[in-house]
């Protein structure tokens, strides 16, 4: 074990906020989900950054590299910052089409995975492209016969 | 031969250039390709005559040990002259099928030329994987041809089933070839075929896994089904692929392999089997059809079994009559084919219940015929005759299967005269068939083929001397092809068979019924159907459960396993029995608690102002934790992304309603607790996993010093960002854009680009004379939503903060700053103005599209790494300029500057893009919809606007 910096109280603020953040994503409403998902990214940023050693800020010549705290999850996590940014601005603007569209920002069941699940209880397949109209349906029957269905006219 | 194959991928590129300018008679110049492949066999006949082979080998995918190795042996001769003679004649042919305004001529003969060389490339193959890739791409091509009348719902079904099984059986044999393959340690079949076979169950199953490859291909029991249905196809598609190319890829692969494995187990019993049963019941089903073409479908069904016995014996002798029996068959039925399309062609039908007197219109054309069904039938002197006397005479010692041999020939015998009874008979009481002028382009390919079908017969000697090297690679031949091979029995079978043929065409009346109902109890066709039935059955059953479209019941399951799967391990290995400091410094517990109390309260909050800030409240804990932590870069980032976060959530919550909605899930809402609770345990676990698990050193020990020396820079951070893991950067740069872009084409109905209010296309009146004024788009604004202090304190510190943006952007290689921050201070500039003087202010700011910010920003991070590339170094190195400047001196500047310019316009761009959307768009809507959602939620809008 090379020092890292973790220790009680980060475990704690990591647990509370990824658990609190975890309660939120499952609720319908975005706002909801989306303030989760904060919760969720600010606690995985911790995580991550006290899996580096602490120290004294990052800077040559102002810190004697023997002490400075380590460079690399700070450099993932202030991307990861910026990211959680341009996400929330993504999540929050589907809020709003959300809302645009249905007068609330919740989430509802998908409706094709209804239309699945209806299917199955009236036991029906998907795709309706085979089989279902008989060739000799075809308006242009004119190169195309079908041996399944002609062999039941009897022998010539 | 490589030469051969190119030829053929050129001719299919250029193909549709070539319709386009002469339609289908550009069919004629690409028949030129299968015919240079037909010619070159013929040239290098003196090189496989004696046994030889003709090898090439060129390097391919060296990695993968894959080579383009061909081979030709007599085997592939005789399919490559088929492949090719055949493959010409039919594109002769088409050329005059095709009507000339048809869509689709242009795919339909690319795919023809591709199709040919795909099967060229199949045959002369030496490696099984290049084989495999040939025999995929028949498969593909196939499915196009039979396919080709798209619009068609026979066609579609016809082309999918063929596509469905051949492929079925094709992976099968992959699978099967890389057992041989792995166990012979390369995938050449003539080292493979030169070591020893593995043992036991592993070997059975391979034989078993490519024999599923070659029946499925070759339409034998019990894949039989897709061939009759891929009728659908134009005929001379019919011709080539069903009579003379693809569905003798399974029986080529049988004889390639017949050699080496046919005495392994599995082999006879399944080839015996499959071939007979298909022979017999092929032939039966042969003498039932109405359509010429599935009558030939079936026959072609039928003979497929008989050459799959032949062949695939794995004897001598019955070897050299199942190759010659190959070529007669291509011979035979690819004739019968084109003299049906010519039927269909002219008469428009080709149901024999409809057709009379066509012997006596088209005698030339029914003279063909005859010539070709006599071969099929087995009349002397043609090679059908022949290679049917040499089948009997390789199975006397075998009596039981020559018996099914024999009542298969007798079939075979019936149709052929069902054949030539039902397209040239003359039927009383149906009106004689006009067929007017044949064109000669398509009279003289079949009848060619018929031709060379009777000349091969006369020349039995020669031919047999031909094809003698093939059969033996089995062993000592004693057989030989001949017309007149003595009185003996195969004579004598030859004769019955015949007469037999004959009895059972003369019969039919009386057979009918039986021919009606004695069928298999289930067709392939509905057993095709049944299993595809269920296979949808089963994926809508399964969908149904696992995809019940609830997001929350998606997360909650994929959390559940995140605690459940890593949760296990770290009960497992206990990663909390190391000592664990209880803090860093005495603040940090202070912050936890802050942190603790914002989150949980913000899980209860009701209204959605309070749950934000409270939210926020963590934000800025998580960034006090960075402090502690030793963090300035990530602290300072974190505070200015809070802090826009902030202002952005609040451009949206204005529109949403203040409350959370009366929850639906309010019943479940201990479970969601529940599961938030384990999952925070969790991640702390996986953290303290995390925290105890490093042994080795950190890589980025070293980054202080490649900071300095490498990236001229003395922040790590920053330099780790723009230079030691700049593609992450970059990366993250697209994802930043797609964002933004994600975010305007969400919230603007129309295009964003359009010309954005500049000022005063308002009503300047209200703007007094002599006041002061600090913005000038606060005009704008309705005097009860204006603030004069915010109006001048952002007038007083707008500059200052840009300022300010650029020295942590230029300042941030050496010291706390860089892009993101630089970009993110100028942001909160930006939106300081737009809260101020509203969306007037905002322009009057900005007055750029976000888009050309952001592609500019992410122009200049490229243009600045592609310019390290021409300078000589890798993408993304950082190079040193030093310079002297009046005034300031000696001054240096890092190339990777640039980028982090780049940085700095992509933080700029999506904060101007949400801004923009969230900000100026919503605005505008409120002002046009007066504060209502959209046209289909205005009824429940209504009740929520106050």
């Amino acid at each position: 074990m090379t020092g890292t910096g973790a220790n009680l109280v980060s475990f704690l603020a990591i647990g509370i906020l990824v658990g609190c953040g975890v309660t939120l994503l499952l609720e319908r409403s975005l706002s909801r989900v989306l303030l989760g998902v904060i919760l969720i990214s600010n606690g995985i940023n911790l995580l991550i950054i006290f899996g580096g050693r602490p120290g004294g800020a990052p800077v040559a010549g102002v810190t004697d590299p023997a002490a400075m705290s380590d460079a690399l999850p700070q450099a993932m996590v202030l991307t990861a910052i910026v990211i959680t940014f341009g996400f929330t601005a993504f999540l929050l603007a589907i809020s709003y089409r959300s809302w645009y569209l249905d007068g609330d920002d919740e989430v509802p069941d998908d409706i094709e995975d209804q239309r699945i699940k209806q299917r199955a209880a009236r036991k029906e397949v998907s795709t309706v492209d085979f089989g279902e109209e008989p060739p000799e349906l075809d308006p242009e029957q004119l190169d195309a016969p079908a041996p399944g269905r002609r062999r039941g006219e009897g022998p010539g | 031969m490589l030469v051969l194959l190119t030829l053929h991928l050129t001719a299919a590129i250029v193909a549709p250039l070539l319709v386009r300018r002469w339609g289908p008679r550009a069919c004629y110049p690409l028949a030129l390709a299968p015919a240079a492949a037909f010619g070159w066999a013929l040239v290098r006949t003196p090189d496989v005559a004696h046994g030889g082979a003709v090898v090439e080998t060129y390097p391919w995918i060296s990695q993968l040990g894959l080579d383009l190795a061909l081979r030709m042996t007599t085997l592939s001769w005789l399919m490559t002259l088929l492949v090719g003679g055949v493959g010409a004649v039919v594109l002769v042919y088409s050329a005059r099928y095709l009507p000339a305004d048809a869509v689709g001529t242009a795919q339909y003969a690319a795919v023809m030329v591709g199709f040919a060389g795909a099967m060229l490339g199949l045959v002369l193959a030496d490696d099984l994987l290049l084989l495999y890739v040939c025999w995929e791409l028949t498969t593909v091509l196939s499915y196009l041809l039979i396919g080709h009348s798209a619009e068609r719902r026979s066609a579609r079904w016809a082309a999918g089933q063929a596509l469905i099984l051949t492929t079925l059986g094709g992976l099968a044999m992959l699978v099967g070839f890389i057992m041989l393959g792995h166990h012979a340690g390369t995938y050449r079949w003539s080292e493979i075929a030169a070591r020893p076979l593995p043992e036991g169950t592993y070997l059975v199953v391979a034989v078993l896994l490519i024999l599923l490859g070659a029946l499925s291909k070759s339409a034998l029991l019990p894949f039989t089904s897709w061939l009759p249905v891929a009728m659908a196809a134009p005929t001379p598609v019919s011709a080539y692929l069903h009579a003379a190319a693809m569905v003798k890829a399974g029986v080529y692969l049988l004889g390639l392999f017949a050699p080496v494995l046919a005495g392994v187990a599995p082999w006879r019993p399944v080839v015996l089997v499959a071939g007979l049963a298909t022979m017999v019941i092929g032939g039966w089903a042969a003498l039932r059809q109405h359509d010429l073409k599935l009558l030939l479908a079936y026959g072609t069904v039928s003979q497929l079994g008989l050459l799959a016995v032949t062949i695939g014996v794995g004897t001598a002798d019955a070897a050299l009559a199942g190759v010659a029996m190959l070529a007669a068959h291509a011979l035979f039925k690819a004739t019968l084919f084109l003299v049906v399309g010519v039927i269909d062609h002219g008469a428009g039908t080709r149901d024999l219940r409809k057709l009379s007197g066509l012997g006596r219109a088209a005698p030339v054309l029914a003279g063909v015929a005859v010539l070709a069904a006599a071969s099929m039938a087995g009349v002397p002197p043609l090679l059908g005759f022949v290679a049917k006397e040499a089948v009997f005479a390789a199975f006397t010692d075998r009596p039981v299967v020559l018996a099914v041999l024999v009542v298969g020939t007798v079939l075979t015998v019936a149709y052929s005269l069902r054949f030539l009874w039902g397209a040239f008979g003359s039927r009383p009481g149906i009106a004689p068939t006009r067929l007017g002028r044949i064109p000669p382009t398509m009279l003289l390919p079949p009848a060619g083929l018929a031709l060379v079908g009777l000349a091969a017969g006369l020349a039995a000697g020669p031919v047999d001397h031909l094809l003698r090297p093939y059969a033996e690679s089995f062993g000592p031949v004693h057989a030989h092809l001949a017309i007149w091979s003595g009185l003996n029995l195969a004579l004598g079978l030859s004769v019955l068979v015949l007469a037999g043929g004959a009895v059972v065409f003369w019969l039919r009346r009386p057979l009918a019924p039986a021919l009606a109902r004695v069928r298999a109890p289930v067709t392939g066709q509905q057993g095709y159907e049944w299993v595809t039935h269920r296979f949808d059955r089963v994926a809508v059953d399964v969908t149904s459960v696992t995809q019940r479209g609830s997001l929350p019941q998606y997360l909650g399951l994929i959390l559940l396993v995140l605690a459940a799967v890593p949760g296990g391990v770290l009960l497992y290995i206990q990663p909390w029995q190391y000592p664990i400091a209880l803090w860093l410094t005495p603040a940090q517990p202070v912050v936890l608690v802050v942190i603790s109390v914002a989150a949980l309260l913000a899980v209860g909050a009701r209204r959605r102002m309070t749950a934000m800030l409270l939210v926020g409240m963590t934000g800025y804990g998580t960034a006090m934790f960075f402090v502690l932590y030793g963090a300035p870069d990530l602290a300072l980032t974190q505070f200015l992304v809070e802090t826009v976060t902030i202002a952005v959530f609040v451009l949206v919550l204005r529109r949403l309603p203040k409350r959370f909605s009366v929850r639906p899930l309010w019943s479940s809402r201990w479970l969601r607790r529940g599961i938030g609770a384990i999952v925070g345990l969790t991640v702390a676990g996986l953290a303290v996993a995390a925290a105890t698990a490093r042994h080795a050193r950190s890589i980025s020990e070293d980054f202080p010093q490649l900071a300095v020396e490498q990236g001229h820079g003395r922040n790590v951070v920053n330099v780790t960002l723009v230079d030691i893991r700049a593609w992450d950067t970059l990366g993250e740069l697209s994802v930043l854009v797609v964002a933004a872009t994600g975010v305007a084409s969400l919230v603007f109905q129309r295009s964003r680009t359009g010309p954005r209010p500049r000022r005063l296309d308002v009503d300047r009146g209200e703007v007094l004379a002599g006041r002061p004024v600090w913005l000038r788009g606060g005009a704008t604004l309705h005097e009860r939503n204006r603030s004069l202090v915010l109006e001048v304190v952002t007038r007083l510190i707008f500059h200052t903060a840009v300022l300010f943006s650029f020295y942590l952007l230029f300042s941030g290689h050496n010291a706390p700053g860089g892009g993101f921050s630089g970009g993110l201070v100028a942001s909160l500039a930006l939106t300081m103005r737009y809260l101020a003087g509203g969306r007037y202010e905002l322009a009057e700011a900005a007055p750029v599209n976000a888009g050309t910010v952001l592609g500019a920003g992410l122009a200049v991070a490229v243009g600045g790494a592609l310019a390290s590339m021409f300078a000589g170094g890798e993408a993304l190195e950082s190079a040193k300029i030093d310079f002297w400047l009046p005034l300031v001196g000696d001054f240096y500047l890092v190339t990777s500057l640039f980028f982090d310019v780049g940085v700095y316009l992509v933080v700029i761009g999506l904060a101007l893009d949400v801004l923009r959307s969230l900000g100026a768009e919503v605005d505008r809507n409120i002002e046009s919809s007066g504060g209502r959602p959209g046209v289909l939620a205005v009824e429940r809008g209504r009740g929520r606007r106050r």
